[in-house]
């Protein structure tokens, strides 16, 4: 019994690390093509990554990544794919900034409203790729791209013109004004610092850990809650792995479909919360291409609630730690690309073949079980 | 009436009908519209358009080569990225003609990166797809970093500038070659719709770059290499009965793997196109979703190359109108155009008995007509966005009354069904 316990959490595991190690050697082939040597390089990230300011940088860089992975996630466990989050983070966190600032509240109610505003506008959002899909049998990968460049090329390039703080597009002054306006400081999630500060010593260097970091926690245990523990959850895994099967057994797979979608959305309106609360307002260089790599933490993390995680701390871990690279010269900080490529399609074929041993495994057991049954 | 007859035609009679309908709709609207505007049919807006449609339907045809075999291709969009890459790295270093190649060969890299995890290792088609349009962008900037930023001009986002392959004017008709120039005249004329119809056909015809005669004449070559040989009768077995066609001996494994190259090829060349072609240079998020569009081609086009050539140059289109319209009337022209094509889906919709078909066509006719009557200009955002919206529209209608291959997205293992 305890051989099997270890033999699934080496199988488990056995993907995941596989894919790491694959592509570890393959980056250091590029990076020995490419002049540099590959032991300094990840030496000389890994000490950087050791302080606590950049893991405080890491920590900020993998909470929105790790709320768009979710996003991606509840799609995927559904075998619908929500490619669309890119452009429902962005679209969700300028309405949410602009009502964010047309409004004064008192803290709590102010943030929640902002929050409230970001969820539903991507619920929105990817609500019209649901209807079509469900009403129209428009494929949902193709619909959401179109609905990103309806979003980031049309509707936001628009909004923000529109919505553009009064007088402060002065090229004499910086362009710090240029953005919508202000939100007032109740509206702003503040960082938790003191919450990091009790395990460790004081963070120094006007670090600041984002108080997303929570709303990101909450996000995951309410996947795992919603995924393992309630009727909609088993539904959606039940669409998922057989969709005939789910529909004998009674679920509307295109109830699913809809609610997945909007559900996916919602979550990707958080995204851009991080970066409203350090800006206090959208602006025209506002972060983009979280949704993209949420896909790809999603996909590193199985979706499954803490594979995300780790998937999430891992990419936002070379995210941050190649920006020692260009001080260092020991390499380009663009290897960082390759490595983060190679991991995920290294991951997603790692985990496939690891699925068909495991069923192979488990079906020369079982056999073996009725032998020893027959005798 | 005119409908069945059409019908009834052959084929290339009826595409010329449908065009000559579309030429004939396009000029009434110039003609008796609000504003003065000549730019829906004029030489310079087909020029442009034909070649924006060029990546859509290298694009398309490399969707179909993928999904004939069986193997659904979403990571054409990031094929394409490696194109461009490619493309501008061959033609900076040995021009644009080699350039193009090297760009095929690029997009056909990530064509056997995809051909590797899906029938090699049976990952499932669409995450193998995703995975690789976020590869795609990343090695793009890596290769930039290591490559292009040594270069005079370059950068991490961006190439030197590149040269262009030759051009081609058709002789006698564009007045080519120093020959006379029979469509100038008749542009000249005035004639309604015979000079329209001319300036239509000399953009197409007027320095057409030899990469764009290529691309349109891999749209018949697909046509036979797939319906008329036996490598394309076996790449087709792949994609609708894999075994079935194992049982007769085919190696299907190999027959997927060569036309998910050949896909990522297609998609390459698509990229190289934007770079050598259009761009004149690489630019990092320079295919813009035309790879997904390429997608939305192939299932507007049925699966067929010339569905695809068609829906890749409506698509392109809209694209080419957002050039030289300053005053943006013809973008406004265009709402007229649309609600009348959405008042023949309605029709169309009401003779097949599709109500809700109907309902949302005529809708959205309404909406359109009374934007036009009711405004003077559109807004430059609408202009932008208006490919993405015609895509989405036209899939609301057609993705699903066509048939895709049966075994599309099936994970196909030898031995086992």
């Amino acid at each position: 019994m305890k051989n099997e316990t270890i033999r699934r959490i080496a199988l488990a595991l056995a993907a995941p690390v596989a894919a790491v190690f694959f592509a570890t050697i393959a980056s250091s082939v590029f990076l020995l093509i490419a002049g540099s040597n590959p032991f300094t390089a990840y030496g000389d990230m890994f000490e950087y990554g050791s302080r606590l300011e950049i893991q405080v940088d890491i920590l900020n860089r993998a909470t929105p990544l790790y709320i768009s992975g979710v996003a991606a996630a509840i799609g995927f466990r559904m075998n619908l794919f929500n490619i669309g989050v890119e452009g429902q983070y962005r679209l969700a966190a300028i309405v949410a900034a602009y009502v964010g600032a047309s409004v004064s509240l008192p803290g709590v109610l102010h943030i929640g409203l902002i929050l409230l505003v970001a969820m539903l506008v991507g619920g929105a959002y990817s609500g019209v790729a649901g209807v079509l899909k469900v009403t129209r049998g428009v494929n949902e990968v193709i619909s959401t791209i179109m609905l990103n460049a309806i979003a980031i090329s049309g509707l936001i390039a628009w909004l923000v013109r529109e919505w553009q703080a009064g007088g402060s597009v002065d090229a004499t002054t910086s362009n710090l004004g240029v953005g919508t306006e202000p939100i007032d400081e109740s509206g702003l999630i503040p960082n938790i610092n003191s919450w990091l500060e009790v395990f460790t010593r004081e963070i120094g260097k006007g670090k600041e850990l984002t108080g997303v970091f929570l709303v990101a926690v909450a996000v995951g245990v309410l996947y795992h809650i919603l995924i393992n523990r309630t009727r909609f959850g088993f539904d959606l895994r039940a669409t998922g792995i057989n969709p005939f099967a789910a529909r004998v057994g009674g679920v509307s797979d295109k109830k699913m479909v809809l609610g997945a979608m909007v559900l996916s959305g919602v979550v990707a309106g958080l995204v851009g919360m991080a970066e409203i609360a350090k800006l206090g307002r959208f602006n025209p260089n506002f972060v983009g291409g979280l949704g993209f790599a949420g896909i790809a933490v999603a996909l590193l993390g199985r979706n499954h609630p803490g594979g995300i995680a780790i998937g999430a701390l891992l990419f936002a871990f070379l995210d941050t730690a190649s920006g020692v690279l260009q001080v260092t010269g020991s390499a380009s900080r663009e290897i960082v690309f390759i490595m983060q490529g190679i991991i995920l399609l290294a991951a997603v074929i790692a985990y496939e073949v690891v699925q068909r041993f495991r069923i192979r495994e488990e079906a020369r057991l079982a056999s073996a079980l009725l032998e020893g049954e027959s005798q | 009436m005119i409908l069945n007859q059409i019908r009834q035609l052959p084929t290339w009679a009826r595409w010329a009908s449908f065009a000559t309908l579309g030429i004939l709709v396009l000029t009434l609207v110039q003609e008796l519209g609000q504003n003065e505007t000549s730019h829906l049919t004029a030489m310079t807006t087909s020029q442009t358009a034909l070649k924006w449609s060029i990546p859509i339907l290298l694009a398309g045809l490399g969707g179909l080569f993928a999904e004939r075999a069986g193997i659904i291709n979403i990571g054409l969009e990031g094929m394409m990225v490696l194109g461009t890459w490619f493309g501008a790295w061959g033609a900076f270093n040995f021009g644009p003609y080699t350039g193009i190649l090297i760009g095929i060969i690029g997009g056909a890299i990530g064509g056997l990166i995809h051909a590797i995890a899906t029938v090699g290792f049976g990952v499932d088609h669409i995450i193998s797809g995703v995975a690789i349009n976020i590869l795609g962008p990343f090695a793009a900037r890596f290769l930039s970093s290591e490559i292009f930023t040594g270069y005079q001009g370059g950068s991490v986002t961006q190439s030197p500038r590149v040269e262009s392959v030759d051009k081609f004017t058709m002789p006698f008709l564009a007045g080519g070659y120093d020959t006379p120039n029979f469509l100038k005249w008749l542009g000249d004329k005035d004639v309604p719709m015979l000079s329209d119809a001319g300036n239509i056909l000399r953009g197409v015809l007027t320095q057409t770059s030899w990469a764009t005669i290529i691309a349109l004449l891999l749209v018949p070559f697909s046509a036979w290499l797939l319906w008329r040989t036996r490598f394309g009768l076996r790449v087709r077995i792949s994609g609708e009965d894999p075994w079935a066609g194992e049982s007769q001996g085919v190696n299907i494994y190999k027959y997927k793997f060569i036309a998910v190259m050949i896909s990522g090829g297609l998609a390459g060349f698509g990229g190289a196109f934007i770079t050598i072609e259009m761009s004149s240079i690489y630019q990092e998020g320079g295919t813009t979703g035309r790879g997904f569009i390429g997608l939305a081609a192939l299932i507007f086009g049925n699966w067929r190359p010339g569905g695809i050539l068609a829906a890749a140059l409506l698509f392109g289109y809209p694209y080419a109108l957002q050039f030289g319209d300053f005053d943006g009337f013809a973008s406004h022209a265009l709402l007229l155009v649309n609600a009348i094509a959405l008042v023949a889906v309605t029709i169309w919709a009401i003779r097949k008995s599709k109500r809700a078909d109907a309902v949302i066509a005529f809708v959205l006719a309404t909406l359109s007509a009374v934007w036009y009557f009711v405004a003077d200009t559109v807004p430059d955002w609408w202009v932008k966005i208006l490919p993405y919206v015609i895509v989405i529209v036209v899939l609301i209608f057609f993705a699903q009354r066509l048939r895709m291959p049966a075994a599309n997205g099936q994970i196909y293992r030898r031995g086992q069904t």
